[in-house]
């Protein structure tokens, strides 16, 4: 059974058909990736899946759910995070807090779950500052820790540091670091490398690497096919709106289908086809 | 029945004066994305440049017409250059902030040169009507409608078939694209702001002479209705403010038919919050077309935040707890004891707007909520006050989020123009809820503070007392914003799509943050109720709103510590310079326009 399965899902904004009919399914622990020229689609599909649009047709379901139509929030609370190709880090908030939120909706103390009058629970909850709320935050002071020494050094000297102060790539990194701090079932990348260097591409993809290792259920969005190529089990090419090709990494590369969307796209992505 | 053509053609009429500030608006929001809320000052001062030129030139209508146009005009020029211009940089809020600040400016030099007592505006024009139905119609009237046509008509002109009205559509359209095509944006705004103004001015001196009622306070209201008539119509979409206004001028009319003329602004507010929440791009946006984010992005300036050390802290709590041990200090102690209820509504404010990141206009009817309830339930339920204050705070904690909770969904300035409105709701509901409130006769005779039988009328105990309910709000605002409740509202603030996308519900989170904003600002204006004695609907006014907000900005948006030193600044300041209130206001329009030097306040953005 698939973790995740969006069936004929389709979007057009006007008269641009961005999702036309696509259907993609990712088992778990599978690393799949999405590649294609620019304006294929693959954003609008992320936002589809993660609820931040929704679709005009088709459906998706999660972890066993059916999630069209969903908010997002309610979607991350069934475990699904996702990161932006354009970075959206919580600019006044410090690396740490950046990271916190994403383990927002694992809170358990802070937040308890009382029907009804649950927002004013989490209100004098918060007032009052329990010991069990004490020892969550101890917790996740912790988990934090770990999760930010899983990019070296980039982000746990910079922990209180506000975001809007890091360097782009630290900021890609503390958006992936957010991501984790969910205890995603499903984590979908967009562009993760996007306005990286050849080194720290290098050492993102090495971190990939090592989140698919412990076991993570991937979906990547990704330009530079040498990383594609090593990490993923399996590739889908979209091309305006429609997948052209899917399968093993090397066939979906020497697919001519895939090489004639890229060329016919020279200027946007062909470079990384070489 | 004849009457219901007299209201349609009345409301018309007034519909069609809306449309010439609407037009204006729509205009500058169009080209800059700004709401101007200098633009009723200017409606203003076109109705007092009309009084002066009828009164010591005797010029005619035509003149004194072009007298307006030129004076407004260049006062358009100005606010862009001043209020626009140079913030272009800026977090997002400031331009808005500046329109606001220059809006009191504008308002209080007319006070003060012209006195705030309303004027007559006789109208030159021949005084003979046609009938129509069970009504007439007069020279004025038409003189009115044909304004709005022909300015219809030659703005349209201006921006089919003119160079410079093309650069303007191609602003609108798309800023960066017009200028990377050589488009100078910077003539194209100052042209808009020209002709947005001196249309502004323009129907300033035909709305003087319709009622033959001039007063400075007719700005504000004009800037509300302009506004409202665009939300309906659609932001920055022009044809749109002109059905927008028509609609507004008829909806009120009919309204002021079925229940009266107290009903006017009631009706208008409702139908804004209406649109706002049902069809936020405006009546004629298509359905599903992403609604135009005014500013969006993060809306407050990124800064380090100044550091107050605990003894310094302490230091000051202590020099304000044994200030009323000096001699002769009545005056200053009543001065002291409205900074600290001051202080509770900024530091309301600061967390909602500031940390929440929900700029709202509206935050006196916070205050109106907290003190009619304690008022109403020591006077008619026989309430003792230490139940009746905490009591107030609740019940303004409910109802004023209730009230908010169609805000939540909306983003940026559409938050603003929908907590303005409630604010006037809440206002107006007051003054026509006679059953309740006792209506506009205000509440008398409420019961000064008391704590069982001790009662702390003295300027000292009153003193003590707020400063110690401030204290607990403040210290219980500082363990919030350290929680988890803190990051998840600042999250929510610098960008809400990734707060979703974490989990967070903006419902929840929005709620939780105005409820305990409601809680403090209630309990604030429970105990100005029991200190003033006496209260009505206007006892706090959209104005306390505008100044509550400077000083959070003053502060620091989201400063805790900042809006307690702007509220002590803001409050205390004036006083010492003897300022009458005209004065007061100048001093606050101009603190809003200093942000330019330093967007996050004094303490720093937190
Ligand atoms: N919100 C939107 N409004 C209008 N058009 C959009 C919107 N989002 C995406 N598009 C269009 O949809 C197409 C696919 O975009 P996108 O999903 O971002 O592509 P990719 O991520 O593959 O580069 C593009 O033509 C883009 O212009
Ligand atoms: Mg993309």
């Amino acid at each position: 059974m698939s973790l995740l399965e969006a069936k004929g899902i389709v979007r057009s904004f006007g008269g641009v058909h961005a999702v036309a009919g696509v259907d993609v399914a990712i088992a778990q622990g599978e690393f799949l990736s999405i590649i294609g020229p620019n304006g294929a689609g693959k954003t609008t599909l992320f936002n589809l899946l993660s609820g931040h649009d929704v679709p005009d047709r088709g459906s998706v379901r999660f972890a066993g759910r059916e999630i069209t139509g969903w908010a997002p929030e309610r979607i991350a609370g069934l475990g699904l995070a996702r990161t932006y190709q354009h970075g959206r880090v919580l600019g006044n908030l410090s690396v740490r807090d950046n990271i916190l939120v994403g383990a927002h909706h694992r809170l358990r103390a802070a937040r308890p779950r009382l029907p009804g009058l649950g927002a004013l629970a989490e209100l004098v909850t918060a007032l009052i500052h329990p010991p069990s709320v004490v020892r969550e935050e101890a917790a996740l002071a912790d988990e934090v820790a770990r999760i930010a020494a899983l990019f070296g050094d980039r982000l746990t000297p910079r922990l209180e540091q506000p975001a809007y102060s890091l360097s782009y790539a630290n900021r890609r990194r503390v958006e992936i670091a957010r991501a984790l701090a969910l205890h995603p079932r499903l984590l979908l990348l967009d562009e993760p490398t996007a306005g990286m260097n050849e080194s720290e591409t290098a050492e993102m993809t090495t971190i990939i690497g090592g989140l698919k290792a412990e076991g993570h259920t991937i979906l990547l969005i990704e330009h530079k096919l040498d990383l594609v190529m090593r990490l993923s089990d399996r590739v889908i090419a979209m091309d305006d709106g429609q997948i052209i090709a899917e399968g093993p990494p090397e066939a979906v590369r020497a697919n001519p289908a895939v090489i004639e969307a890229y060329l016919g796209h020279r200027e946007l992505g062909g470079e990384a086809v070489a | 029945m004849g009457s219901w053509l007299d209201y349609t053609i009345n409301g018309l009429i007034i519909g069609n004066i809306y449309a010439l500030v609407a037009v204006g608006l729509a205009l500058i929001f169009g080209v800059s994305h700004l709401i101007n809320f200098a633009h009723g000052s200017v409606y203003a001062v076109g109705a007092y440049v009309g009084w002066a030129c009828f009164t010591y030139l005797h010029l005619p209508l035509p003149l004194t017409a072009l007298a307006v146009i030129i004076v407004c005009g260049g006062l358009g020029i100005a606010i862009e250059r001043i209020g626009l211009r140079p913030l272009a940089g800026a977090p997002r809020i400031a331009p808005l902030l500046a329109t606001i600040g220059i809006s009191l400016v504008l308002d209080q030099l007319l006070q003060i040169a012209f006195t705030p007592d309303p004027r007559a505006l006789p109208s030159p024009l021949p005084n003979w009507r046609i009938s129509l139905g069970g009504g007439t119609i007069g020279a004025l009237d038409l003189l009115i409608a044909a304004t709005g046509l022909v300015s219809a008509g030659v703005l349209y002109f201006f921006l089919r078939f003119t160079k410079l009205g093309w650069a303007v559509r191609a602003t609108a359209q798309d800023r960066d694209a017009a200028r990377q095509m050589g488009v100078d944006t910077d003539a194209v705004n100052r042209a808009v702001f020209a002709i947005a103004s001196a249309l502004g001015g323009l129907s300033g001196l035909l709305v003087g002479m319709y009622f033959n009622h001039i007063d400075p306070a007719m700005s504000f209201q004009a800037t509300l209705k302009g506004v409202v008539a665009q939300v309906i119509g659609g932001m920055g979409n022009v044809p749109g403010a002109i059905a927008g206004s028509l609609l507004l001028g008829l909806t009120e009319s009919y309204g002021v038919a079925l229940f009266g003329s107290s009903y006017r602004n009631l009706f208008s507010f409702v139908l804004l919050l209406l649109i706002l929440v049902l069809r936020p791009n405006g009546l004629f946006a298509s359905a599903r077309v992403t609604p135009p984010e005014p500013m969006t992005g993060t809306f407050v300036a990124p800064s380090r935040v100044l550091r107050i050390p605990p003894w310094a802290v302490g230091l000051a709590l202590a020099a304000a707890v044994v200030l009323p041990l000096l001699p002769n200090i009545a005056y200053m102690l009543q001065v002291m004891t409205n900074a600290w209820l001051m202080a509770m509504l900024a530091i309301s404010l600061t967390l909602v707007a500031g940390t929440l990141g929900q700029v709202s206009l509206g935050h006196a009817a916070l205050l109106l909520l907290g003190a009619y309830a304690s008022a109403l339930l020591a006077l008619d339920s026989g309430w003792p006050i230490w139940a009746s204050v905490p009591a107030a705070g609740v019940l303004t904690s409910v109802i004023g989020t209730a009230l908010a909770a169609p805000a939540f969904r909306l983003r940026s300035h559409y938050v603003s123009i929908a907590t303005l409105g409630i604010g006037e709701i809440v206002s107006l509901v007051i003054l026509n809820w006679e059953s309740l409130t006792r209506g506009p006769m205000g509440v008398t005779n409420i019961p000064p503070l008391a704590i069982g039988k001790l009662e702390l009328d003295s300027p000292q105990a009153a003193y003590w007392a707020s400063l110690a309910v401030l204290v607990v709000l403040a210290l219980l605002q500082s363990r919030l914003l350290r929680s988890h409740l803190g990051r998840t509202f600042r999250a929510i603030r610098d960008d809400d799509v990734a707060a979703r996308a974490y989990g967070v519900s903006l419902d929840r989170y929005k709620g939780i943050g105005f409820a305990f904003a409601g809680f403090g600002a209630g309990v604030s204006g429970a105990i100005a109720a029991h200190l003033y004695s006496y209260i009505n609907n206007e006892t706090f006014t959209s104005t306390v709103s505008i100044t509550a907000l400077t000083m959070v900005i003053l502060g620091g948006m989201g400063n805790l510590l900042g809006a307690i030193v702007g509220a002590v600044a803001l409050t205390a300041l004036p006083e010492m310079f003897r300022g009458t209130a005209e004065y007061r206001m100048l001093i606050y329009g101009v603190v809003l326009l200093l942000i330019r030097f330093r967007p996050q306040g004094v303490l720093g953005t937190v």
